[in-house]
């Protein structure tokens, strides 16, 4: 049972890690404003998510896995608002160009 | 299994550090903003997989940061760069006149 | 393990590396922005250093409320550059360089010559945890063997707001300061506005609370809690307060005021000021911790706020 847990964690774990990777490296290459919004939305979403799902098995007790989900959802409530503001100055800034 | 959280923690902060390249580069404020959340987000994985590990509390640490990167990039993008966008109604000083 | 140490230097690197970028760099947001990213990568260096208190304070302070005070002070400063009248000369700039190596050096030698297991009050200080109640050495400091010194600190922010509402003109007294946000705020913004907040207070208690066994206090939760009043007036949701208002200097004066009311009581009720009574050193820590608590959240908020720039309705 723990070799399960264990397995699932280091997968989702290493997912996450690639999500990361993914969200820096598009964050640094693509050409333009919106398109690095999107490399690091996918970071922020799918690598922290990822992590999370795979720490869950790991922390004991419910209140400590309630905790990594706040966490969780924490950073998307901000990100998801972020994400917005910033895509509206973009499209501001292309449409007046 | 602690290891693997270790190597892996350090590997979030590495690859979210490539990020704030960006910072430098910018064009714009906006990049920037982009990159510190990235660095942010990469802290607060680092962090949980520090809690995994044993250190007590980080994952308060980590609540923290995820709310006031929340908190700062909103804030930030408020400020500064949505001139063009709603009413602005703050008193900006005269005397800036190299803008 | 090799590992663990190339972490380590690496993260000092990066958090240098980051802190040179923010002082080099010539915008303002620029600045502020590579500020923000400096406290997160320090939160991140204590958490290394096994300070997590440390860490808590450093990530709240740093990325809360001193990122919104400098975030609205280059807001107000723009890009430009200082219009200096006597620029310094290169000797000028060499040698205020040179004094600063040697201050440098100086820290480094006194450093590294400290003997090898330092003198430390740790052992004491856990020794007599238990007689406090608490199971956080740091709180125990805080607020019991060094607890005159966080009664003045939690004083010096009353004066550190009362400072800055100096800055406002004769006629603004007792008016509002403007408002963070803006007139018609992005729906989005909006949204966060409702949703974050009380999260945020949940956790600002949740800090306050916790801190009696687990890396937490008073400073920490109260700074939350201060972003989270602040995000409610940047999504426009609610308005600056009015500095006149009774409310709000009684909140603001009310935490110290207790913790000090406490202190005097100890000559009555234990035997010394800032004393304790037998067993219910934990209560009385709770009680004050409860007020200083508030005090620094609307304390911090207001100096994010600024002084009063609307006339009185």
């Amino acid at each position: 049972m723990t070799l399960l847990t264990d397995a699932f964690t280091i997968v989702c774990v290493s997912g996450g890690l690639f999500f990361f990777l993914a969200g820096a490296v598009g964050l640094v290459r693509f050409p333009d404003t919106l398109a690095r919004l999107h490399a690091l939305t996918k970071a922020d979403n799918l690598g922290l998510g990822l992590i999370v799902l795979g720490l869950l098995p790991q922390s004991d007790g419910v209140l400590s896995a309630t905790k990594l989900l706040l966490v969780w959802a924490v950073a998307q409530l901000g990100g998801a608002t972020l994400s917005q503001m910033v895509a509206r100055v973009a499209k501001d800034k292309t449409s007046k160009s | 299994m602690a290891d693997f959280f270790f190597i892996a923690g350090a590997l979030i902060v590495a690859i979210t550090a490539v990020g704030l390249f960006r910072v430098l580069r910018g064009p714009d404020d906006a990049d920037r903003v982009m990159a510190a959340q990235l660095l942010g987000t990469g802290g607060v994985a680092a962090l949980l997989l520090a809690e995994v590990r044993g250190t007590r509390g980080a994952v308060d640490v980590a609540l923290v940061l995820a709310f006031l990167a929340a908190f700062s990039g909103v804030a930030f993008v408020n400020a500064s760069l949505g001139e063009g966008s709603g009413d602005n109604t703050s008193e900006h000083t005269e005397d800036d006149a190299l803008n | 393990m090799n590992v663990p140490f190339g972490f380590d230097a690496s993260l000092a690197v990066l958090t240098l590396a980051v802190a040179g970028y923010a002082i080099a760099v010539r915008e303002s947001f620029a600045a502020v922005i590579a500020f923000i990213s400096y406290g997160l990568l320090l939160a991140l260096v204590w958490v290394r250093l096994s300070a997590v208190d440390v860490a808590l304070t450093e990530g709240a302070i740093g990325g809360g409320v001193t990122g919104a005070l400098l975030i609205s002070a280059a807001a107000k400063v723009g890009n430009g550059v200082a219009d200096v009248s006597r620029p310094l000369g290169r000797v000028g700039k060499f040698f205020i360089a040179f004094l600063c190596a040697v201050i440098t050096i100086g820290i480094a030698v006194a450093f590294l010559s400290l003997p090898e297991s330092a003198p430390t009050l740790a052992p004491l200080a856990a020794e007599h945890l238990p007689s406090t109640g608490l199971g956080n050495p740091v709180t125990a400091v805080l607020l019991s063997y060094r607890a005159i010194d966080t009664l003045l600190e939690s004083v010096v922010l009353v004066f550190a707001v009362v400072g800055v509402w100096t800055f406002a003109s004769d006629h603004h007294w007792g008016g509002a300061p403007e408002s963070p946000g803006r007139d018609r705020p992005e729906e989005p913004l909006v949204f966060l506005g409702q949703i974050l907040p009380p999260l945020g207070i949940l956790i600002g208690v949740h800090l306050v609370w916790t801190g009696a066994t687990e890396p937490g206090g008073a400073f920490q939760g109260g700074t939350i809690l201060a972003a989270a009043w602040i995000l409610t007036m940047v999504a426009g949701l609610t308005k600056p307060p009015s500095i006149g208002g009774r409310w709000l200097r009684f909140a603001l004066v009310g935490g110290p005021a207790l913790f000090l009311g406490i202190g005097v009581a100890g000559f009555v009720i234990a035997k010394a000021f800032l004393a304790y009574p037998e067993g219910y050193a934990k209560a009385f820590i709770l009680v004050i911790e409860a007020g200083v608590t508030v005090s620094i959240a609307v304390a911090l908020g207001l100096l994010a706020l600024g002084p009063p720039g609307r006339r009185l309705p």
